[in-house]
């Protein structure tokens, strides 16, 4: 009855006008258009993790450019020309759903990854590309393999506020999984815990990250209260999107950073 | 058991929360709710879900009081194992056994689990599954198991929410013989509901909803505030109403219709429509729940938020009104210490008078969001009481309201409390 689904119909993206996902004419477009995709919104987007896309959307259009936001279902079709990939956190439930389009536009993301397309996914979506997931019953579920981690079922779940050392500086968020992930040799993290589990509690990484594409457990989400990683995931997009560099508009980034600073303050000591 | 009546005594003195005594009487003996509860001859009701656990349960010891029984509940919305217990040490004889006919218990998810390990309800209500505390519940999917295992404990009779598939599915997890009962809205309202609940991506199983019959209550809205609940087809077997309640919104009358096919179970050939219209009629909202306080002549509401579903749908019943709006965020385990969910709000109807405040300890956190819904805000201020000052002089002349989380509400109650005409938590007027 009321749970039917709704399939051919996008997600509602808290905050995002009506017509995000329209492509603008050439006199409207700005600087240039900026393809953002979100991967499986309806599936992989549980913890608010919407709000990174709507944050990505808000600031590429601050920034002077235009934003088309595709939200990609599975059995879609996917889009011809990504600039920017989002990807969130699902319950098992929803992971299970995505697992066959995942693998049927696997091909497409890795050649996507290599060439240096920026993408930013969490949570369950970044241990789905990773090489697998091992259940707690041991049996191993095949990832995309664009991040060399492999991902450990746990009993225990890693639940708590996080604060990163990264190069993009102090990145705080919120994570919650029972995976426990392990980063394969040579394989850099995305940041280096101050406070919190992070990948499995133990090693004080957090995250992956492979070229331009980033992995991490943080939700928050992750991307309003830390806007020099948004930009930094915007300035490679634009400069794919427009072949020119990142022709950045300077943001009042004020109430982000005093939210960051205070959970770094709380946090960290 | 005299350990933890000090201990009630002690924290009443000092203006506590209601939690403490408790958790001394369940260390002194943990059997102690099972001994408790051993004499209450009419059945023990465990009220669960996500949202509205504290109107529905509120709503249907109104409507069983006014069938005559003595009904023990836990009114402080404290609903913990511990509130339970703590609410009880107050009502106990010496022989430590309560005397009531009935006990109804607002229980979260997983707190109701606990407390079926000790004592094995009769009766169960579950009301509904949305995402809430993930970081204590993980994942709906994991709250609906929870409640599914609440229900195949249950000994005589299970009630649920028929428009809720994470609920109605527990159909098939009720115990050969225990019957089960269902509360929804009725086919003219159907279209209001993804406003007020998950949708459930389990989509492409071969689920099949149950129809309503003679002993399932749906509600019938006729306007904004009034409404019937009708049991068959069209209200044939039984209606109650039409009524007026106190509280505002779709959701407060989806609680009543729940607390109204609740009764009627209980209750069998006794239950009495007018009765129980009646009592519905004088249920105020308990605490935090648009609870209103008159301040220097001008009504200031509060309104408890805790999750996406619950905010929408209080922005939905009250963000219409114009007045003068606050915003506390805490991030202590009561409120949920993941504030992702307000990525899942959204905030559009607050855009056109803007915020005047946001408060807590993630005043900044709320701002930022509201930056990101093009909502204005025109001041942050972290400290709660720092906030409320400024907040209530700013507006001196303008209805107000303060959405906040629970230990926000705590706190923010506590200074009203203080200064203007408001009753304590737990001791609200029945």
């Amino acid at each position: 009855m009321s749970n039917q689904p709704l399939q051919d119909i996008d997600v509602a993206i808290p905050g995002e006008p009506e017509g995000s996902a329209w492509v603008p004419g050439p006199e409207q477009s700005g600087k240039g258009v900026i393809n953002l995709v979100h991967l499986y919104p309806r599936e992989m987007s549980i913890y608010g993790d919407l709000g990174n896309t709507r944050c990505l959307a808000a600031r590429i259009r601050r920034h002077g450019y235009s934003p088309v936001v595709h939200q990609h279902h599975p059995g879609g079709e996917f889009p011809a020309e990504p600039h920017l990939l989002v990807g969130g956190g699902g319950q098992d439930s929803g992971q299970v759903r995505v697992e066959a389009d995942l693998e049927h536009i696997a091909d497409r993301l890795r050649e996507l990854a290599d060439a240096g397309t920026p993408m930013l996914m969490i949570c369950g979506m970044y241990q789905l590309f990773g090489n697998a997931f091992i259940t707690v019953e041991g049996t191993r579920l095949p990832g995309l393999g664009i991040l060399d981690v492999t991902t450990q079922g746990n009993a225990k779940r890693m639940i708590g506020p996080v604060v990163l050392e990264t190069e993009f500086g102090d990145v705080v968020g919120y994570e919650n999984h029972s995976g426990s992930t392990t980063l394969g040799a040579g394989q850099p993290a995305f940041g280096t815990v101050r406070s919190g589990f992070g990948n499995n509690g133990t090693d004080h990484t957090e995250g992956a990250r492979m070229n331009n594409v980033i992995g991490s457990y943080l939700h928050g989400p992750i991307l309003p209260a830390n806007p020099a990683l948004a930009d930094a995931l915007i300035g490679m997009a634009a400069e794919r999107a427009t072949g020119r560099p990142f022709e950045a508009v300077t943001q009042d980034d004020s109430v982000a950073d005093q939210a960051r600073q205070r959970q770094v303050r709380r946090l960290v000591r | 058991m005299v350990a933890g009546k000090a201990a009630r005594a002690v924290s009443r003195l000092r203006g506590g929360g209601s939690a403490l005594p408790g958790l001394v009487a369940e260390r002194v003996d943990p059997g102690f709710l099972a001994h408790a509860l051993a004499d209450v001859p009419r059945g023990i009701v465990v009220v669960s879900g996500t949202n509205g656990k504290t109107t529905t349960t509120k709503m249907l010891v109104a409507v069983l009081r006014a069938h005559g029984l003595s009904v023990f509940t836990n009114p402080t919305g404290s609903n913990f194992t511990r509130g339970v217990i703590s609410s009880m040490l107050g009502q106990l004889p010496v022989n430590g056994r309560l005397k009531a006919d009935m006990a109804v218990l607002e229980l979260d998810e997983a707190h109701a689990l606990r407390f079926a390990a000790a004592v094995r309800p009769t009766h169960a209500l579950l009301l509904n599954v949305a995402r809430d505390q993930l970081d204590r519940f993980a994942e709906i999917d994991h709250t609906a198991q929870l409640l599914a295992s609440l229900a195949e404990q249950t000994t005589a009779g299970v009630v649920l929410n028929i428009d809720d598939s994470f609920i109605s599915r527990i159909r098939d997890r009720v115990a050969d013989g225990v019957p089960v009962r269902y509360f929804g809205v009725d086919a003219s309202i159907a279209d209001r509901l993804p406003e007020l609940q998950e949708q459930d991506v389990r989509f492409d199983d071969d689920f099949r909803p149950p129809q309503a019959g003679p002993d399932d209550g749906l509600l019938k809205p006729h306007d904004e505030r009034s409404f019937e609940v009708l049991f068959g087809a069209d209200g044939t077997d039984d209606h109650v109403g039409p009524l007026e309640l106190q509280q505002r919104g779709l959701a407060a009358m989806i609680n009543a219709t729940a607390a109204t096919t609740t009764a009627k179970m209980l209750l069998g050939a006794d239950f009495d429509p007018v009765r129980a219209q009646a009592a519905l009629r004088s249920v105020t909202p308990p605490f935090g729940r648009g609870e209103v306080v008159m301040v220097d002549g001008q009504p200031l509401e509060l309104v408890l938020v805790k999750n996406p579903a619950g905010f929408t749908v209080a922005l939905g019943t009250y963000g219409s009104t114009p007045v003068s709006t606050m915003i506390a965020i805490n991030d202590n385990y009561a409120d949920g210490r993941d504030v992702s969910w307000l990525y899942d709000v959204s905030f559009d109807s607050l855009r056109g008078r803007g915020v005047a405040m946001t408060s807590g300890v993630r005043a900044y956190d709320m701002a930022l969001r509201l930056q990101y819904d093009d909502v204005p805000v025109d001041q942050i201020e972290p400290d709660l009481d720092t906030a409320l000052d400024a907040f209530l002089a700013a507006h001196p002349e303008e209805p107000k309201r303060i959405f906040c989380t629970y230990t926000a509400m705590m706190s923010l109650r506590r200074v009203l409390a203080a200064r203007y005409d408001l009753p304590d938590i737990g001791e609200e007027a029945q």
